[in-house]
């Protein structure tokens, strides 16, 4: 993979090349996991036994628009599981999935160190603080109404 | 006149709308003389979109800025009538040290920094003999901010006596914590200070290879530290007599078993994120086999404070056995949530009510330490914050997630929140925490679906210590403790979900009903409008089968007719 071709054939930049491919794609594909494993000459069942144990990792194509429902500790304590439920019912989506139209997925995450500002959701790394209903449905018809732009 | 004009964008500043502050500000301000300069976050995250105006003379801070005309011309005619007051409250009881120059400079200039008295203590460093240069850290009683409180003169000194072709130093800055933030404002907001610690370190220890590894959910914190090291890089500060030091930024990728040091090494290696067995321990055998010590973030931040002051007098500040201060990252139910940084022996509630400004009567507990640590009940507020008084109370120091539960919440319920997050994150090594974790969690689940029975609550309180003794790293080893501390604290709350089925604080949906008081109700329609799923019907009744208790009504609601009752008290 050319991506890769910078990378020194170390073992220790292995997380870094599934970041990078992640990066690229949006996902990391079958084929991805083969390329990975031929750049750095190790089987492909050491690649997936390494981006399967982190959650960073996504083996399916993401929307267009990437929602991260925080369910922080601070968020948690502010209603986070209200909030990702507002988006369920909205989107018609559960947790790691896409929406028929490719435009969202969503994934609830640890912590996005905006505690203060609880409960938050991200939308492609832009975060969305003191939520309720009404503020966080707005937000999503702004993206709708962008669409596919 | 006005110098500059500093906005606060780190994390928290740019999620609360500081981009557009900025934009809007350089736009509108055509003064050349102006500079226009992003900064960190000074702690007061509670204030954000934060603005300072600096003059020749002084400086004001206005808070909670928008990006209008009204606010523009406060800032340029330097309004003190509406700059932002800084509560004594809080001003008297915080020890800014560590965090002196966070948000206060601009994080990514060499010069800045410098100006401040950066790298300072390096070059004091440098004429000191690494031995003498332990001694110090020796001295300031300083220890490992990270969770374990481990002596970090002492660890140094284990590094030091080895013998080696390359010695690695790694800094922790893989904050898991759900609720903890100090680390990343402290990458974002004072990179420099991070990176003079670390090569403090490597000068005493002998380090010749140095990485930082860093949470990918932190992209600001791992732009900032890979400029700084640039810049560093350039000043050619790295360069020590012998030698050159390298220092490499590795991203981890959402493991919070990775924050445990052989863990972090294995993930360091490109392998999965697995703890192994100690001893060895990583400073005989660490990173690639070589010998390696890992210091967290604050840790190393502490570091230039404890050369430049001296160990004796860093020593001064705090309690018997722990030194210095230490940051909090301040959250919940609270007025003021933030960072602080505060001496050790101040009491837990003059953090939370007197700098938090959280009201009293109506805090139920704290729970320090995210979900390795444990709860500690209003009554114990007046304990000092050090690692002693805070263990004996069946607590951890943590590594200062600090987060402030509101009376209106159920302990059961938050104890299952802290178990589903270190049950998702146990990496399956070891049965107790993979297997006994999982149980607890579905026991704790019961118990909030108001399922649970006495055999229940004495189930978790035999398994609880089981896990602990049989986990072979931190992570299953205080698993439990958010069960156990809130078991020791709050029985009275489990007791009410098992016999009653009641949840006292009426969080817990499965035991909770929605009430609409018809008296009360003045029929404006606005629950109905906002339900989703058309639970209310139009003479006003909730249905509580349909209902999903996403407490859209009781929020929108003007006059507080709707609200959360005890299952089937009202309605059946």
């Amino acid at each position: 993979m050319q991506l890769l071709e910078p990378l020194e054939k170390d073992r220790s930049n292995l997380i870094k090349a599934i970041q990078m491919v992640q990066a690229e794609k949006g996902f990391i594909s079958t084929q991805a996991i083969k390329e990975i494993s031929d750049h750095f000459g190790i089987p492909v069942v050491e690649v997936e036994g390494v981006l399967s144990f982190y959650a960073q990792f996504k083996r399916s194509k993401p929307g267009k628009y990437k929602i991260a429902v925080c369910d922080g500790t601070a968020c948690h304590i502010k209603g986070s599981s209200r909030v990702k439920n507002w988006l369920v019912e909205e989107l018609k989506i559960d947790d790691g999935e896409t929406t028929e139209d490719g435009l969202f997925s969503m994934e609830t995450v640890a912590c996005l160190g905006c505690c203060s500002l609880a409960p938050v959701v991200s939308i492609n790394g832009k975060v969305y603080g003191n939520l309720n209903r009404k503020k966080l449905l707005k937000i999503i018809k702004d993206y709708k109404n962008r669409g596919d732009n | 006149m006005i110098k500059r004009i500093k906005v606060g964008m780190a994390s928290c500043g740019i999620a609360a709308g500081a981009s557009e502050v900025k934009k809007f500000l350089q736009q509108n301000i055509d003064d050349e003389n102006i500079e226009i300069i992003e900064v960190g976050c000074i702690g007061h995250c509670y204030a954000e979109p934060l603005v300072e105006v600096e003059t020749e003379k002084t400086s004001i801070f206005f808070d909670q800025v928008e990006p209008t005309e009204e606010y523009l011309e406060k800032i340029l005619s330097v309004d003190k009538n509406s700059a932002m007051t800084f509560r004594d409250e809080r001003v008297s009881r915080e020890k800014l040290k560590v965090t002196r120059l966070a948000g206060r400079i601009d994080p990514v200039s060499f010069d800045e920094y410098i100006e401040h008295g950066g790298y300072q203590s390096l070059e004091k460093a440098r004429k000191m003999q690494p031995e003498e240069i332990i001694k110090e850290v020796k001295t300031s009683g300083l220890r490992g901010r990270g969770g374990g409180g481990f002596p970090t003169g002492l660890k140094w000194s284990f590094l030091a006596a080895k013998e080696a072709e390359k010695k690695i130093l790694i800094c922790n800055a893989d904050e898991g914590d759900p609720g903890a933030f100090m680390d990343r404002s402290m990458m974002e907001s004072v990179p420099h200070q991070v990176l003079e610690g670390m090569l403090i370190a490597a000068l005493a220890t002998g380090a010749t290879e140095l990485f930082i590894y860093a949470r990918a959910e932190y992209p600001l914190a791992v732009k900032n530290i890979n400029k700084a090291i640039d810049q560093i890089y350039e000043h050619k500060v790295n360069v020590f007599d012998d030698r050159v030091i390298d220092i490499t930024v590795k991203e981890g990728a959402g493991a919070f078993v990775c924050g445990e040091e052989t863990a972090m090494i294995h993930s360091l290696e490109g392998n999965r994120g697995n703890p192994r067995f100690r001893p060895p321990y990583p400073t005989d055998e660490g990173y690639k086999g070589y010998p390696t010590l890992i210091n967290n973030v604050e840790s190393f931040s502490n570091v230039p404070i404890v050369i430049k002051e001296g160990g004796k007098k860093y020593a001064e500040l705090g309690t018997e056995n722990s030194k210095g201060t230490k940051l909090f990252a301040l959250a919940g139910d609270l007025k003021y949530a933030g960072l602080v940084e505060v001496p050790m022996g101040l009491t837990i509630g003059e953090v939370v009510y007197d700098i938090g400004g959280a009201q009293r009567g109506e805090v139920k507990a704290v729970q320090i330490g995210g979900p390795s640590g444990g709860c500690i009940p209003a009554e114990h507020f007046d304990v000092p914050i050090d690692y002693d008084s805070l263990e004996s109370l069946g607590a951890i120091m943590g590594s200062g997630g600090l987060i402030v539960i509101g009376s209106n919440r159920c302990m059961v319920e938050t104890a299952r929140y802290f178990l589903e997050f270190t049950t998702k994150e146990s990496c399956g090594k070891c049965t107790f925490c993979r297997i006994g974790t999982k149980r607890m969690l579905e026991t704790l689940e019961k118990i909030t679906k108001g399922e649970g029975s006495m055999d229940d609550i004495e189930f978790l309180e035999d398994l609880g210590p089981k896990v602990i003794e049989a986990s072979l790293c931190g992570l299953g080893q205080t698993a439990p403790n958010p069960v156990l501390s809130t078991l020791r604290y709050f029985k009275d709350e489990y007791l009410a979900h098992v016999k009653d089925k009641h949840c006292p604080a009426l969080q817990c949906n499965d035991l909770v009903d929605i009430f609409l008081d018809q008296e009360t109700c003045i029929e404006c329609r606005q629950c109905i409008k906002n339900c989703p799923v058309d639970a209310i019907s139009d003479d006003f009744v909730v249905d509580n089968d349909i209902c999903t208790r996403c407490n859209t009504c009781v929020e929108v609601c003007p006059v507080d007719a709707i609200s959360r009752v005890k299952r089937g008290e009202k309605n059946g």
